[in-house]
């Protein structure tokens, strides 16, 4: 208990715990629309593109992040554009991005001379070297998609449930498509830094996952998505001071922890409440 | 009476590919217009273009004294992704999109208004159930009342006989003549049989549209119509009679 608060005081670890409840929240919310939405390929495809970014913003000796997520947001919205305005089958575009991402990346982080960067912090994030602009990113972003979804969850959820009809009722389905595939990339991107590119997509997913065994309700899905991410990032970030690991492994495998207990919860409220109707 | 909309000569299809030659087609007030055709035929083709979902490649559409946005539409059930999370009572509410502006709330009175159409299809007890929860028949309860919380002025339904069972058809059916008093209805279904016991005209679409000014076809007609789909006759007892051609 003692290393507990003696580690909570280092400016680092609350960094730490600042970018875990911020990740948590923006994940939560946008992990709710690409589960329901069944759109979990072309997260992944962004995430990998956006390698690309971080390749090429370094080589530049620009910010990384800001390079990901210029190259992030462009990769999804052209997936966007080319899934529906050509007849060309998007999933072998989104893999034809994962791919030209990665290989870029690599590509300019190697040509870049000097000092090799550590590529483990961006494959598997690094949360306990959080800087402060990475918190005040990470907080922009919560508050973007927190007021995208307090004035727009409705429309946002109808066009997901049902695109043809919100198109007979003339909605605006193409911006509402655009904006949220941009805002997919954003929190993709700015959460790199907390689980890193291989690992995003779970923290996108598992926590949904889990809240769904519990409610069917979009907005109750989000709440949970939100509250699980916390529980688990948490403590895969203590697990990760602990073991000396990177923080995305650590995190990642607290969530599947989490789902197999919800998985057993579940399973025996379901006995319970048969045993109850006999 | 009152045109509502009006088709002239319309051509449509997709890319470089002709579904609809030629299209004809007036709906007027109290219009109950069974579409039928063989599969390909061009059915939903001419759906999409009335719901404004594809432009005409010629022809002309013309929506009159009504705001075309006020077109109730019931989509083929096999569409929808059931395991969406969204409740029984969001998917009517979104019925009423077109009433919103992009930041627009949802009233009480919205809320009301729903409630009331689950209490007359009698699925109010199911309103915060997940729609993956339903049968096939309370599904598609739900699909029309979201068809209609609009108020619309013609109501348009695919295929809205798939998947349910023959009891719950018939209730439809007794639904649609009520609404029928108020609205337009255009009713596409791959069972003419049924259909043609109930609408008040019918139009073969193959390619091109026949329109037929009566719910009484025969198997010589629908020839002359260049529609060859079984035909399923009605006599004072129900029997079924499937032609060969």
């Amino acid at each position: 208990m003692n290393e507990i608060i003696d580690i909570l005081s280092y400016n680092f670890f609350q960094n730490a715990i600042g970018a875990a409840i911020l990740a948590s929240i923006s994940c939560g919310i946008i992990g709710t629309y690409i589960v329901a939405r069944r759109i979990v390929f072309i997260s992944g495809g962004i995430t990998h593109a956006s390698f690309g970014g971080i390749g090429i913003a370094w080589f530049l000796g620009l910010n990384p992040i800001l390079g990901a997520a210029i190259f992030g947001v462009f990769s999804a919205l052209g997936i966007e554009w080319v899934s529906k305005k050509t007849d060309v089958r998007q999933d072998s575009v989104i893999g034809i991005l994962w791919a030209l991402g990665m290989a870029l990346g690599i590509i300019f982080i190697y040509m870049t001379p000097g000092y090799a960067p550590n590529l483990m912090s961006f494959l598997f994030g690094s949360i306990l070297t959080v800087s402060s602009l990475d918190l005040y990113l990470l907080s922009a972003l919560s508050v973007l998609t927190i007021s995208v979804f307090a004035l727009m969850m409705r429309p946002i959820v109808y066009v997901a449930f049902d695109e043809t009809y919100a198109q007979t009722h003339k909605a605006p389905v193409q911006f509402l498509n655009y904006l949220m595939i941009a805002l997919v990339a954003l929190a993709i991107v700015l959460n790199i830094k907390v689980v890193g590119i291989i690992l995003v997509i779970s923290f996108l997913t598992i926590p949904q996952t889990i809240a769904n065994m519990f409610t069917q309700d979009f907005g109750k899905m989000i709440i949970g998505a939100i509250t699980f991410g916390i529980i688990g990032s948490l403590l895969g970030l203590f697990m990760a001071y602990k073991l000396n690991v990177p923080s995305g492994a650590t995190i990642i495998f607290s969530f599947v922890i989490l789902f197999i207990i919800a998985k057993i919860v579940q399973l025996s409220l379901l006995k319970l409440s048969r045993k109850v109707d006999e | 009476m009152t045109k509502l909309l009006e088709l002239k000569s319309v051509y449509a299809g997709y890319d470089n590919k002709i579904v609809l030659r030629d299209v004809d087609l007036i709906v007027k007030k109290n219009d109950f217009i069974g579409i039928i055709g063989p599969n390909g035929g061009g059915k939903t083709t001419l759906l999409k273009v009335i719901l404004g979902l594809i432009k005409p490649i010629e022809g002309s559409i013309k929506f009159n004294n009504i705001d075309d946005n006020l077109i109730g539409y019931l989509p083929q059930i096999n569409t929808i992704d059931r395991k969406f999370p969204i409740s029984v009572r969001e998917v009517i509410l979104s019925g009423l999109m077109s009433h919103k502006k992009l930041f627009g709330r949802y009233q009480s009175e919205d809320k009301r208004k729903a409630k009331e159409l689950m209490e007359q299809m009698g699925i109010l007890h199911l309103k915060n159930k997940n729609i993956g929860e339903l049968s096939g028949g309370q599904l598609q309860r739900v699909f029309l009342c979201r068809a209609i919380i609009s108020n619309p002025q013609i109501l348009i339904l695919d295929e809205p006989d798939t998947y349910v069972d023959s009891h719950f058809e018939m209730e439809l059916y007794g639904v649609l003549d009520k609404l029928n008093e108020h609205m337009a209805i255009i009713l596409v279904s791959h069972d003419i049989g049924t259909i043609s016991s109930h609408v008040k005209t019918i139009a073969c679409v193959n390619g091109s549209l026949c329109y037929h000014d009566s719910n009484i076809i025969n198997q010589e007609q629908l020839k002359t119509y260049n529609c060859p789909i079984d035909l399923i006759t009605h006599g004072d007892v129900p029997h079924r009679v499937l032609k060969k051609h």
